[in-house]
């Protein structure tokens, strides 16, 4: 679903480069950690995923993609095949719940009786039933995640990306967040999960991706968050 | 869906940045009208040069009792002369078209007729006034060939093409003209700056939405359209306000003052005024989604 080869991006005004040498693979249906320090290199590994970067050299292949060759007016397609949620939760805030989730489907074209069938749908799997019609600050962050949860899934991406996605997060309100990733996993969607939270990481046992300076350091099935713990 | 989409983003964008869009539909309106203004003077010129080229005539002045000329030296011009010239001018032809002979009278009753709201007609007696022959030439380029044949002939004071007044009085409207399409293209430059400078504003308070419509995969299209139809619908209203003053233009100031003042000569129709609206419409709108496009092709990086 995701392959890395001999991947290195280097940023023009930065000496070293930001990842290096990485080949890895991550098959359709895994739930993966990606864990490291700040500046190790896992937001630039999520954005060569998502096509906001492209690589220096190396090949990545996502979702049957050779990014390299993906011209640039087919971006937008390849996007709508992955969802991507945010530590910040990146929510409208002048929109309702229901519109912040409505507004993916609906910018990308869909069929308003489509919207209007799905977003309830989704909502409910998230567990925010009641609550479509608030505004994003009369819920509570992990509220405010969930939809931010529900607006990535609602168009069924085959990945999900997910950069930290507990850290505004208390420990008990990310456990919810967590099971409900572990949720989506389920049903199939690919999940990468870029995170600090090593609690998070040693309960879930999955595998785990440590990047350290650009380089990766561990590739672990089943692993936590850090042998030095 | 779309397009009801769409027409919100556009609303809720101009509604956000009312003072930008203020100031853009105005610039567009000045910039607009005179381009319209510097248009029209062209076509006013056309029209006059259409009218007049049509009348106008080598005029050969006859030596009157009081000419100064030397070749007015032996007087007033003889009945042999007079019909000289006339035999000379029919055997220019086809070069000549027509000669009509004008007595001082006549000639002191178009004058008068001319300047009827003018003290000059006042002050004019009718000795003052010289007989003349008027010429019209087929080709009213080739005057220099009756000015050759007849100046300085006895009898003849002097030969006047009045092709020539009329080209410095076209050169001066041909400079008004060329004044008004350098300020046009200025205050264009100006609007299209201020575009630039309302979409980078507009792109930057609505950077969450195309963010996250970046995100989930909307088109590059669907994600600049609402900025492009704002920078349309701007201009669109800035050519609507120029358009309503070429209008009033030619209801009052052409219509209602320069036609009745100045009856010698004519102006442009309604046809002509109504014509250069579109090319405003089209002008102002093309204008403003290139330089949108341009601007947002930086500031809304894929």
């Amino acid at each position: 679903m995701i392959r890395f080869e001999d991947v290195t991006k280097q940023y023009p005004s930065q000496t070293r480069p930001a990842l290096e040498s990485i080949t890895v693979e991550i098959e359709k249906g895994e739930f993966v950690f990606l864990v490291g320090a700040s500046g190790s290199g896992k937001s630039t590994f999520l954005r060569l995923v998502l096509r906001e970067e492209r690589a220096g050299s190396g090949q990545i292949h996502v979702a049957g993609k050779d990014l390299s060759r993906l011209s640039h007016w087919k971006i937008p397609a390849f996007r709508r095949q992955i969802g991507t949620v945010f530590q910040d939760f990146r929510l409208l805030p002048n929109k309702t719940v229901r519109q912040n989730v409505a507004f993916a489907l609906e910018v990308i074209g869909k069929p308003r009786s489509q919207v209007d069938r799905v977003v309830p749908e989704v909502l409910d799997l998230v567990q925010l039933d009641g609550k479509y019609d608030r505004m994003p600050d009369e819920l509570s962050g992990g509220e405010q995640q969930r939809v931010a949860i529900a607006r990535a899934f609602v168009n069924r991406p085959m990945i999900l990306i997910a950069d930290e996605p507990t850290g505004n997060l208390d420990p008990t309100t990310s456990v919810g967040i967590m099971k409900l990733l572990d949720r989506i996993n389920r049903t199939g969607t690919t999940v990468v999960m870029a995170t600090h939270d090593a609690a998070i990481v040693d309960q879930m046992r999955k595998r785990v991706i440590e990047l350290e300076g650009g380089k990766l350091v561990r590739d672990q099935s089943r692993g936590v968050y850090g042998y030095a713990r | 869906m779309r397009a009801r989409l769409i027409l919100s983003e556009v609303a809720i964008g101009l509604r956000r940045n009312l003072t930008m869009t203020v100031a853009l539909v105005i610039t567009f309106a000045v910039s607009l009208s005179l381009f319209g203004m510097a248009l029209m003077v062209r076509a006013q010129v056309d029209t006059m040069k259409d009218y007049w080229y049509d009348k106008v005539q080598v005029s050969i002045f006859l030596c009157g009792k009081s000419s100064e000329s030397a070749s007015c030296a032996g007087g007033a011009v003889t009945q042999a002369q007079r019909d000289q010239i006339r035999t000379d001018l029919e055997s220019l032809r086809p070069l000549v078209e027509q000669v009509y002979y004008e007595t001082s009278a006549q000639a002191y009753q178009r004058f008068q007729e001319q300047f009827k709201n003018s003290p000059i007609a006042a002050n004019a007696s009718p000795d003052a006034l010289p007989e003349s022959f008027r010429v019209k030439l087929s080709d009213p380029t080739q005057y220099a060939v009756i000015a050759t044949a007849f100046a300085g002939r006895p009898g003849v004071d002097s030969v006047v093409d009045q092709r020539q007044l009329l080209d410095r009085f076209f050169s001066v409207l041909g400079g008004l003209q060329l004044g008004a399409l350098v300020i046009a293209i200025v205050m264009i430059f100006v609007t299209a700056l201020l575009i630039a400078n309302t979409m980078r504003v507009a792109a930057f308070s609505r950077r969450r939405e195309t963010s996250i419509m970046r995100l989930v995969g909307a088109s590059d299209f669907y994600i600049q359209m609402p900025f492009l139809l704002e920078a349309a619908i701007g201009a669109a209203i800035g050519a609507g306000v120029a358009g309503l003053a070429m209008v009033a233009f030619k209801r009052w100031v052409i219509d209602g003052f320069l036609a009745p003042t100045f009856q010698f000569t004519a102006f442009i129709g309604w046809e002509t005024v109504l014509g250069i609206l579109p090319v405003l419409l089209i002008t102002g709108v093309v204008l403003a989604m290139v330089t949108a496009l341009i601007t947002l092709r930086k500031y809304l990086r894929v």
